[in-house]
C-alpha cells in the first residue's frame, strides 16, 4: 500500500511549473506590461526622493510629524533616527526601501479596499477569498518568489508584486471589517433620509469604517517593511541588500548596521502612521 | 383626507413567504407559522388610516408589529401583501410597488424619521448631522446652513452646532435627531420609540417639547411606543397591536373606555384616567336629565334646576325657589376665579373639561360642574357620582 502510494506520486509541482510556463509564452506581453508600470512607479518614487538633499528631506518628514502629532519627543526622535542613518552611509538604501514600502501599500491599498468592500457587501464573495486571503499569508514567501521571479524578471518589481502578495490582506481584512461592522441603525438612517447605494458608502459606510481600514493601511505598511530583506533576495534595492550581503559574507558589523536601519525606520513609520488623538471628545 | 393608509397589509420575514401567506389566510398564529415555515410573521391584515395632521401612536409590548409597520412607511420594510398609501405631492403612491426613483424621493421630501438609538453619525457635528438629509438630496451649502441654523433654534440646541453627537447627553442627541427629521421639511414623521432610552424626566420634558412643535408646524406623526402613558399622552389616535394585528384603533378615551378585548383591557388596567377622560365621557349628558318645561333638574330631590334659553344655554338658576349664581370656569384646564367661585352656586365649565380639572374644581368649591359645548349649550353634568364612576371607569352603569 505505501509502495504504490509512493509510486504513483501525484505531479502537483510540475501542474504548477506548467501552469506558469505556460503564462510566460502566453501572457509575457501583460506580465512586460505589468513590470513597466510598476518599475516607473517604483524607479520615479525613488529618483523623487533621492533627488531631494537627505538634510532637507529630514527637515520635511519632520515638519510633517510635527503638523499631524504635535509632539515635541517624536519629531527629535525622527531628527535622531534619520541623522544616525545618514551617518551610517544608509541614506540612499533607506530611500529606496522607503519607496518599495510606499509603492506596496500604494498598490495594497488601490486593489485591496474595493476588493475589502465589495466583500463587505456580498457575504459569499468574502467566504470565497477568505482561504486564498489565509494561502496568502501563510504560504512560505520563497515558493512564491520563484515563478514571480519568472515572471517578472530581476529587479524592484518581483519583489513589490511579493511584497503585495504578502502584505494585501490586511488592508482587505480591515476593510471588510470596517464596512460589515457599520451598525444597521446608521445604514436605515442613510436609507431613511434617501441616500443612494453610492451615498450610503460615501457618507456612512467609509467614514465608519475609517479607522479600521487606516489600522489596516499601517498594518500593510509594517508587513511591506517585513519583506524588504526578501525582496533584496530577487534584486530589489533597498536595506536588505547589505543585510544579505552581510550574510553571504558573513560581515557582523555589516549586518548589524542594515538591521538597525530597517529597525528604525520601521519605529519611525509606526510613530508617524499611528492615529493622531482625535479632537478632544468627552468619555 | 388621510396622508398615509395601511391598506390589509401583511409583512413575513423569511424565505417563504408564500407559504406564511397561505397561513395568514388561515388565521394561524405567528408561532404555527414560524414552525410551518420558518418565517415570521410582522404584521397581518393590517388597515389603519393617519388622518394629517395627526400624531397616531402605534402601541403594543416588543415584537407585537408596531415598529414593522412603521417601516414599512419609507419601505425599510418590504411589505408582502397590500398597500402602503403615502401623500406625495398631491397624490397617494402606493410606497411598497413604488419604483426606486419615487422611493427615493419620498424618503427626501415627504417622510423622514428619528430612531430610538438616535442614529446620529459619530464623526459628524450636530450641524453636519441635522444636514445630512439635506445634503443627500443636494441642497447647497449656504441654504442647509440656513435651514439648520433655523432648526437647531427651533430644538434649542443653537450653542452646540460645532460640536461632536458624543459631547451631547442623551436627551440632547434625541434633539439633533429632531432637527435632522424637521430639516427636510417633510409632512410625515416617523418617530421609532424616540423618548424610550431617555430617562424618564427627559422623556417627559420631550414630549412636552413635541406638543408644542406640533402646535406650530401641523405634521403628520406616526409614533411608536410601549409605554401606554406617552400613547394617551401624545396620541390623537392610537392603535393597539398584539403578535402582528391591530386590535383596537381609536382615541385615547375609547380605549380606556371601551377596550376591545381582554389584552387592551389588561393594558389599561393600570392606567391613569385623570389626565385621558373628558367632561363628554363622563358626563350624564344634557337629554337623559329630567326636563320641566324650560328647566333641566340637577338633583334627585328636583329641587336644584337650571333655566336654558331656546338655543339651549344656562341662564338662570334655581334654588328652591330662591335665585342662584353661575361661575364660568376657563378652557380644559378649568381655572375659575377665586372670588367668583366663593359667591357661586354651579359651576358651568366647558365639556372638554379633563376629569383631572373636574376633581380639582370640586375640591376647590365643592359645587356642581354644568358643561356646556362650544357653542355655550348645555351638554351635560359633572358632579361627585359622574367622577366616581369616572374613576372607576363604570359608565355604562
Amino acid at each position: 500500500m505505501y509502495d504504490w502510494l509512493t509510486e504513483h506520486k501525484i505531479p502537483l509541482g510540475i501542474w504548477l511549473r506548467d501552469f506558469v510556463d505556460l503564462l510566460t509564452t502566453h501572457g509575457q506581453s501583460v506580465f512586460d506590461f505589468i513590470s513597466l508600470v510598476l518599475g516607473g512607479l517604483i524607479g520615479g518614487f525613488t529618483a523623487a526622493l533621492l533627488w531631494v538633499p537627505p538634510l532637507l528631506l529630514i527637515a520635511i518628514f519632520a515638519l510633517v510629524a510635527w503638523l499631524v502629532h504635535r509632539s515635541v519627543g517624536l519629531v527629535v526622535f525622527i531628527l535622531g533616527a534619520l541623522l544616525l542613518v545618514t551617518n551610517l552611509g544608509y541614506w540612499q538604501a533607506t530611500m529606496e526601501t522607503l519607496s518599495l514600502v510606499f509603492c506596496a501599500t500604494f498598490v495594497c491599498v488601490v486593489v485591496g479596499v474595493p476588493i475589502g468592500i465589495a466583500a463587505a457587501h456580498r457575504p459569499w464573495l468574502y467566504t470565497g477569498i477568505r482561504p486564498i486571503l489565509d494561502l496568502m499569508q501563510t504560504i512560505p514567501t520563497f515558493v512564491y518568489l520563484i515563478p514571480t521571479l519568472v515572471l517578472f524578471g530581476l529587479g524592484a518589481v518581483p519583489g513589490l508584486i511579493s511584497t503585495v502578495i504578502f502584505s494585501i490582506p490586511a488592508p482587505i481584512r480591515l476593510t471588510h471589517l470596517g464596512i460589515s461592522s457599520v451598525p444597521p441603525a446608521l445604514y436605515e438612517a442613510g436609507k431613511a433620509f434617501g441616500a443612494t447605494k453610492t451615498q450610503l458608502l460615501f457618507k456612512v459606510e467609509l467614514p465608519h469604517a475609517l479607522p479600521t481600514i487606516m489600522a489596516g493601511i499601517t498594518q500593510c505598511i509594517m508587513l511591506s517593511l517585513s519583506m524588504v530583506v526578501i525582496a533584496a533576495l530577487v534584486g530589489a534595492d533597498g536595506l536588505g541588500k547589505p543585510v544579505v550581503r552581510a550574510l553571504n559574507s558573513v560581515n557582523i558589523a555589516m549586518g548589524f548596521e542594515a538591521g538597525l536601519a530597517i529597525v528604525v525606520l520601521a519605529i519611525v513609520l509606526d510613530r508617524v502612521c499611528k492615529r493622531p488623538e482625535r479632537r478632544s471628545r468627552k468619555g | 383626507m388621510s396622508a398615509v393608509e395601511f391598506r390589509n397589509i401583511d409583512i413575513v420575514f423569511g424565505a417563504d413567504q408564500k407559504g406564511a401567506l397561505r397561513l395568514i389566510d388561515e388565521g394561524r398564529t405567528r408561532d404555527e407559522i414560524l414552525k410551518a415555515t420558518g418565517a415570521v410573521l410582522g404584521a397581518a391584515g393590517v388597515s389603519l388610516s393617519i388622518e394629517r395632521g395627526e400624531i397616531c401612536v402605534l402601541m403594543g409590548l416588543s415584537g407585537s408589529g408596531k415598529s414593522t409597520i412603521l417601516r414599512a412607511i419609507n419601505r425599510l420594510n418590504e411589505v408582502a401583501r397590500g398597500a402602503v398609501l403615502v401623500e406625495h405631492k398631491g397624490a397617494m403612491i402606493d410606497v411598497a410597488r413604488c419604483d426606486e426613483a419615487t422611493l427615493r424621493d419620498i424618503r427626501m421630501n415627504t417622510v423622514s424619521m428619528v430612531f430610538q438609538q438616535f442614529g446620529l453619525l459619530p464623526w459628524r457635528t450636530v450641524r453636519d448631522n441635522v444636514g445630512f438629509g439635506l445634503e443627500l438630496r443636494g441642497t447647497p451649502a449656504a441654504e442647509r446652513r440656513r435651514i439648520v441654523d433655523e432648526k437647531l433654534a427651533m430644538v434649542g440646541l443653537t450653542n452646540w452646532a460645532e460640536k461632536y453627537t458624543n459631547e451631547l447627553s442623551g436627551g440632547m442627541q434625541q434633539r439633533v435627531g429632531l432637527a435632522r427629521a424637521f430639516a427636510t421639511d417633510a409632512d410625515i414623521l416617523l418617530m421609532d420609540e424616540p423618548f424610550s432610552a431617555l430617562d424618564p424626566l427627559i422623556r417627559d420634558k420631550l414630549q412636552d417639547e413635541l406638543l408644542d412643535l406640533q402646535r406650530r408646524i401641523h405634521k403628520t406623526i406616526v409614533f411608536v411606543s410601549h409605554d401606554l402613558d406617552e400613547a394617551l399622552k401624545l396620541g390623537n389616535k392610537i392603535a393597539i397591536m398584539e403578535g402582528g394585528r391591530i386590535v383596537q384603533a381609536g382615541t385615547a378615551e375609547d380605549i380606556l373606555l371601551r377596550p376591545a378585548n381582554a389584552y387592551v383591557a389588561e393594558f389599561v388596567k393600570h392606567m391613569n384616567p385623570l389626565n385621558v377622560l373628558r367632561g363628554t365621557a363622563v358626563m350624564r349628558p344634557a337629554a337623559s336629565l329630567p326636563r320641566q318645561g324650560d328647566q333641566v333638574v340637577l338633583d334627585k330631590s328636583g329641587r336644584v334646576k337650571v333655566t336654558v334659553d331656546a338655543q339651549g344655554r344656562p341662564i338662570a338658576l334655581d334654588l328652591d325657589g330662591r335665585v342662584g349664581r353661575l361661575a364660568t370656569a376657563d378652557g380644559e384646564a378649568g381655572r375659575i376665579d377665586d372670588r367668583l367661585a366663593f359667591e357661586a352656586d354651579c359651576i358651568v365649565a366647558p365639556v372638554d373639561l379633563k376629569l383631572r380639572a373636574a376633581i380639582e374644581l370640586k375640591r376647590h368649591t365643592d359645587l356642581p360642574i354644568l358643561l356646556v359645548d362650544n357653542l355655550g349649550c348645555l351638554a351635560g353634568l359633572c358632579d361627585d357620582d359622574e367622577i366616581y364612576r369616572g374613576l372607576l371607569r363604570r359608565l355604562d352603569g
